[in-house]
């Protein structure tokens, strides 16, 4: 391992720079007393976090948003963890088809995951229905959890599932007191990422969401690029508020750079 | 998954079947039937008055190949791309080298800042980069106060590629990390020993191994930069689009979903293009590791 010289440090330091700048301003504006998007450096007010919560459509919208992320990121765990199951444990014909479709929301761009749905919901004639927005979350996410409850599946000691069938336990009882435990932590990682990454989506959802079931970032879009209020930077504000607590949370759980860099 | 206390063959073979049913049903449902309808709706014809007519001819396709509108938008998506994805390399590659030669906890710490953002919207992280670069914002600021003429930098290309950097920066830097975290650091140690200079050093050995991840991170910018939505749409204005905001404009202001749905599948293609050939690559690479 090389010891960093001066000009290495004084390139990350530009680097840091560069990633957090436009959260650090966001934030310094959200407390702006103007009307305007300004610095606040004459001084410092509440009164746009005050605006967004009495705003209806953005408190809708957050609403919409945290029932879709629990919803889909659920039943894409629920989905997943038998898949995955079949995948890691089973020969069988089709396996790696299986697979890759499985993981294909990754490789097929959102913004054509969204025309998909669009089209396919107003065949339908279910466009704008909050049900089918949380299937096609629930899509999209499914690689994600797939993707950790493989990597526990694969990474884990098969011994003490055999010593359990040895002593007589049925594959039920196995699954539940010896594979499920064992999994868990993969688990609620996965459950994690897919709730982040569908409470974070915008290109596939701003396609099949409707006036009612506008989520969160869709409506942070929309406003702004109507708009120029400081308002948006108070919503933003909270929003990365809340991220900055789930990455601690994450970090404190599974150690971020497991969990996001991941192991394939 | 029933209560089978002995292993016995049939339910054996048909357990797979049963574990990867429903998601199996899931997907066909949502992601093939979808796509086929959407490869249907592109070869159909609209018309301004009667709506999408249940035709099949190659009109879209013509259509959007030969306008010069739609083909400087092509145009423009690769090149943004191409631009993003060099820069990424150009900045992630030595990062992820210097967050790699940290000491701990130096190198947890950084390592959050910079792929921390991940787990922050799009939407807001572009917003921000909106204030910075609009006309009063910190960046023409900064300019005046050391006396310089305030830039256009909102609604250029050059706030797309400075956004799509930044969106794009982690999805470059986790698979070279990951790739140098396993390599062997007395290897360069050695060949430090052994009078190489630091530079031939980092480009006989780092380089070749870092290689792998630098492509594949490569993959994932390029693919996600040329389908970005967020970034042009709020950083390149009403004037300069992008692929996806393209499709956006054709589905949901012009209404001409047969159209849109030609770039959608256009885009789509390309997409699998690439990525097929840079698996080719790699693969290839990866032989050649291997002797």
């Amino acid at each position: 391992m090389q010891r960093n010289g001066p000009v290495a440090l004084g390139f990350h330091s530009l680097i840091v720079v560069f990633m957090l700048a436009p959260m650090v301003v966001v934030c310094l504006v959200a407390f702006t007393p103007e009307n305007t998007l300004a610095m606040p450096w004459n001084g410092l007010s509440l009164r746009w976090f005050e605006a967004v919560f009495h705003h209806n459509d953005f408190m809708s919208s957050f609403g919409n948003s945290i029932r879709l992320a629990l919803l889909a990121a659920t039943i894409s765990t629920l989905l997943a963890v038998p898949a995955a199951l079949a995948i890691t444990r089973h020969e069988f014909r089709g396996r790696d088809v299986l697979n890759a479709l499985f993981l294909s929301p990754l490789i097929i761009p959102h913004l054509v995951l969204g025309v998909a749905f669009l089209r396919l919901f107003s065949l339908m004639g279910m466009t704008g229905s909050f049900t089918w927005l949380v299937a096609t979350h629930a899509i999209i996410v499914t690689p994600y959890t797939l993707r950790l409850v493989l990597a526990s599946l694969t990474s884990m000691d098969r011994n003490a599932e055999n010593a359990a069938r040895t002593l007589g336990a049925a594959e039920w009882t196995v699954f539940k007191r010896i594979t499920l435990p064992l999994l868990l932590p993969g688990i609620s990682g996965g459950w994690l990422l897919a709730f982040i990454n569908s409470f974070d989506e915008l290109t596939m959802s701003i396609f099949v969401t409707s006036p009612s079931t506008v989520t969160l970032p869709v409506r942070m879009y929309m406003y702004a690029s109507e708009s120029i209020d400081p308002m948006m930077a108070a919503v933003s504000t909270l929003t990365i508020a809340l991220a900055t607590v789930t990455m601690i949370v994450l970090d404190r759980m599974f150690g971020l750079d497991r969990l996001l860099v991941g192991k394939g | 998954m029933t209560g089978a206390a002995t292993p016995a063959a049939t339910p054996r073979a048909f357990a797979p079947l049963f574990l990867s049913g429903p998601a199996t049903l899931f997907f066909i449902g949502l992601v093939l039937l979808p796509l086929a309808l959407t490869i249907i709706l592109s070869f159909n014809s609209y018309d301004y008055t009667a709506g999408i007519q249940n035709d099949f001819s190659l009109a879209n396709y013509l259509t959007v190949l030969q306008d010069e509108y739609y083909l400087s938008t092509f145009w423009r998506t690769l090149r943004l791309a191409l631009l993003t994805t060099v820069l990424t390399v150009l900045i992630g590659v030595p990062e992820a080298y210097i967050l790699s030669n940290m000491r701990k906890p130096w190198r947890s710490i950084f390592l959050l800042v910079i792929i921390g953002p991940l787990l922050v919207s799009v939407v807001v992280r572009t917003f921000g980069w909106s204030m910075l670069l609009g006309k009063n914002g910190l960046v023409n600021g900064a300019l005046a106060a050391v006396g310089l003429e305030p830039v256009q930098l909102l609604y250029t290309e050059a706030a797309i590629v400075i956004g799509l950097v930044h969106i794009m920066l982690p999805f470059m830097v986790i698979p070279v990390w990951t790739v140098l975290q396993k390599l062997d650091p007395t290897v360069e140690a050695a060949a430090l020993t052994l009078g190489a200079s630091r530079f031939t050093a980092l480009r006989r050995i780092v380089f070749p191994q870092a290689a792998l991840g630098i492509l594949s991170g490569s993959l994932i910018v390029f693919a996600l930069s040329a389908s970005s939505f967020a970034i042009p749409g709020l950083l390149g204005g009403r004037r300069l689009k992008m692929a996806a905001t393209l499709v956006y404009d054709e589905f949901l202001i012009e209404l001409n979903w047969p159209l849109g749905a030609t770039i959608a599948i256009i885009v789509l293609v390309a997409n699998l293009v690439i990525m097929l050939a840079y698996n080719r690559l790699i693969e290839q690479q990866a032989k050649r590791k291997l002797g």
